[in-house]
């Protein structure tokens, strides 16, 4: 077993034992099993892809030793605009807004060299305001595309469609870190910006292309989200961040960056998304909730996310 | 003073900020320079500046605490069951409010060094922790809260000596200077001298700054890297706790308010960045990340009495914050050797 497929393998294995402890418990109070019934599970995986999609963008600027806290607010805005333009060009609207607020953030990261967890939150506040102002605070009126319901509803092969939106996303990310160039520099530059500058590596461009991959992925979970609930609201992707974040790391991606695999980041979520829909089985109240998933990111992370001791 | 403005550049910048923003808000305010409006502007700045504070500790040693806001809140959850009865009680009460927070600081330290966890994730795990304790705590906000203190504490020094009849009830000549200080500026001004001043100039403090600077040159120069981090996250939560203390003295309740606590951790981190601390460590202290806090709630006071649409107000706090950090990030356009600009 190699070093960095150990936390793949403790995730996965906590997959299953989060699985089992569920299916025990519906077993011993009502007698079914419905964590382990396939449309059970793809109805949580449908509602997982939206986390799952803001997690695989999160993972390209994480890589880089970054941070894109402005997640919320890109979800919301391009959720918002999608709704407000309508018609055939909602979703090229709304994935526009996404491009405009990426490379807003890489330049202030990269350019400006302002503390990404800064400058990103700045702009999570100032979307936000602008959401707030141009809606008055109240949620738009303005409905979801008939395309947008399509996506985030509509099932394919008896399979959601959402899913397949999330494995296109996946592969296209998987393919950019493993195989292309841009990928081995998102490593080099969460390795190292230093050495990665003075090997040749045009380190702008690639941080700018992070963020602008993490803003794209939110504006798309926006836009699905947005689908999924027939409009867009305030606050809406709020919830998205911590657990985008957490995913990322329990799946083995270092939080300074420079190391992580993403079938790890798909691990992440599903244990996160799965952690959830068990806890709301056993209806769970929220503070015990929270409780428990703090707990679980800590002990997993002592189990194997620890760093090297500093020896100078 | 030339040598320590070069040295504290970005302390001094905010506090030229600061002053400038508190001399043109009491000229455009009706009341302005009254002692009532400066008791309630302290009243509303005392816990972001306690939590900005608090964020500062980990920030110096190149860390980051992102559960100062939730140990608040369960802070002054506890507070607020704790805050009554007789005076013994109550100074027990305060004891244990302060000793909640600090045991929390302690143990995110005890992850953190021993667990060998990046401060990061290691915080924003424990901060879920601390929301859901405070949330078993208080279901619905409530509380009880003794109605005496809380004025005494919220108000002038007159308004502590009167409630508890001291000093003639505040009108004993000694204490007739300092009458129109509002109390919760003195807690804060206190804490601050008393706690940070002191710990700063402790091995322990000066090694959360060598950490913050170079981790590796601290550790071979034989400082007590292990103890400074816990220390750091320790006074994390202390400071914390006296932000929590205080919000529910203020609000005479106790509320578990998870996006509360979450903007609280936020705005703690940019107060931080305002007041002129390096987020990379090593650069900055806890008394300047409390004029950033002062800044950022001197800019939301200021749409009161500009009338400025309420809807408009988030934009215009993330607008300020944004040009705030970039302004001084114009230095990397000059850099001759961009060598220089990664560390």
């Amino acid at each position: 077993m190699k070093a960095e497929d150990k936390p793949l393998i403790i995730a996965a294995g906590f997959t299953l034992v989060i699985l089992l402890i569920g299916t025990g418990y519906t077993l011993s109070t009502q007698g079914t099993a419905p964590l382990l019934q396939p449309t059970y599970l793809l109805q949580q995986l449908q509602i997982g892809s939206f986390l799952g999609i803001c997690a695989a963008g999160l993972m390209l600027v994480i890589l880089t030793g970054h941070i894109d806290l402005s997640i919320p607010a890109t979800l919301t805005g391009a959720a918002m605009i999608g709704t407000a333009i309508g018609g055939p060009w909602a979703i090229p609207a709304a994935l526009a807004f996404g491009l405009v607020v990426g490379l807003i953030n890489g330049a202030g990261t990269a350019v400006l060299r302002v503390p990404s967890m800064i400058f990103t939150l700045g702009m999570d506040t100032v979307l936000r305001g602008v959401t707030v102002a141009q809606t008055g605070g109240f949620a738009p009126q303005d409905q979801a595309t008939p395309l947008m319901l399509a996506l985030a509803k509509d099932r394919f092969l008896g399979i959601p469609l959402a899913l397949y939106v999330w494995a296109a996303v996946s592969i296209v990310i998987a393919f950019l870190l493993a195989r292309t160039a841009f990928g081995r520099s998102l490593y080099a530059i969460g390795t190292r910006e230093r050495a990665a500058y003075l090997s040749g590596i045009r380190t702008r461009p690639v941080i700018i292309g992070a963020f602008v991959a993490s803003s794209l992925c939110a504006a798309l979970a926006g836009v699905l989200l947005a689908g999924y609930s027939a409009k867009a609201y305030q606050g809406m992707g709020n919830a998205y961040l911590l657990p985008a974040i957490a995913a990322v790391v329990l799946g083995g991606t270092n939080v300074l960056g420079g190391s992580g695999r993403y079938i790890g980041t798909l691990i992440g979520v599903i244990l996160i998304v799965l952690l959830n829909s068990v806890l709301s089985i056993m209806q769970m109240p929220e503070a015990l909730r929270q409780i428990i998933y703090g707990v679980v990111i800590v002990v997993m992370l002592l189990i194997y996310g620890r760093g090297a001791r500093e020896t100078g | 003073m030339g040598r320590w403005v070069a040295q504290n550049r970005g302390f001094a910048g905010a506090l030229v900020l600061f002053a400038t923003l508190l001399l043109i808000y009491n000229l455009l305010h009706p009341r302005g320079f009254s002692s009532a409006v400066l008791v309630q502007n302290a009243n509303e700045s005392v816990a972001i500046a306690f939590v900005a504070m608090a964020q500062t500790v980990p920030v110096l040693m190149r860390g980051l605490d992102l559960s100062v806001g939730a140990v608040m809140t369960l802070s002054a959850c506890v507070a607020s069951y704790l805050l009554t009865g007789s005076g013994l009680e109550i100074s027990f009460g305060i004891l244990a409010v302060l000793a909640t927070g600090t045991a929390f600081g302690l143990m995110n330290g005890l992850i953190v060094v021993y667990g060998r966890l990046q401060p990061i994730i290691a915080t924003l795990a424990t901060g879920a922790i601390a929301i859901g304790l405070a949330l078993l705590l208080r279901p619905q906000p409530g509380g009880d809260v003794d109605g005496d203190l809380s004025w005494a504490l919220t108000n002038t020094v007159w308004d502590f000596a009167d409630t508890y009849s001291i000093a003639d009830g505040g009108e004993a000549w000694w204490i007739r200077p300092f009458a129109d200080i509002p109390v919760p500026l003195i807690l804060l001004v206190g804490v601050a001298i008393l706690v940070w001043l002191p710990f700063k100039r402790t091995v322990t403090g000066r090694t959360i700054y060598a950490i913050g600077s170079a981790e590796g040159a601290a550790y071979v120069s034989g400082l007590p890297i292990n103890r400074a981090k816990l220390a750091a996250f320790t006074l994390a939560g202390f400071f914390s706790a006296c932000a929590g203390l205080y919000l529910a003295l203020q609000t005479s309740t106790g509320n578990a308010d998870t996006v509360q606590a979450g903007a609280y951790t936020l705005n703690s981190i940019a107060a931080v960045v305002l007041g002129g601390t390096a987020l990379a460590g090593g650069i900055g202290g806890a008394i300047a990340s409390v004029v950033g806090a002062l800044i950022l709630r001197l800019i939301s006071f200021y749409f009161r009495i500009l009338d400025i649409e309420p809807l408009l107000q988030p934009l215009i706090e993330g607008l300020v914050l944004l040009l705030a950090v970039s302004a001084g990030a114009w230095r990397t356009f000059s850099v001759k050797n961009r060598l220089e600009l990664f560390r």
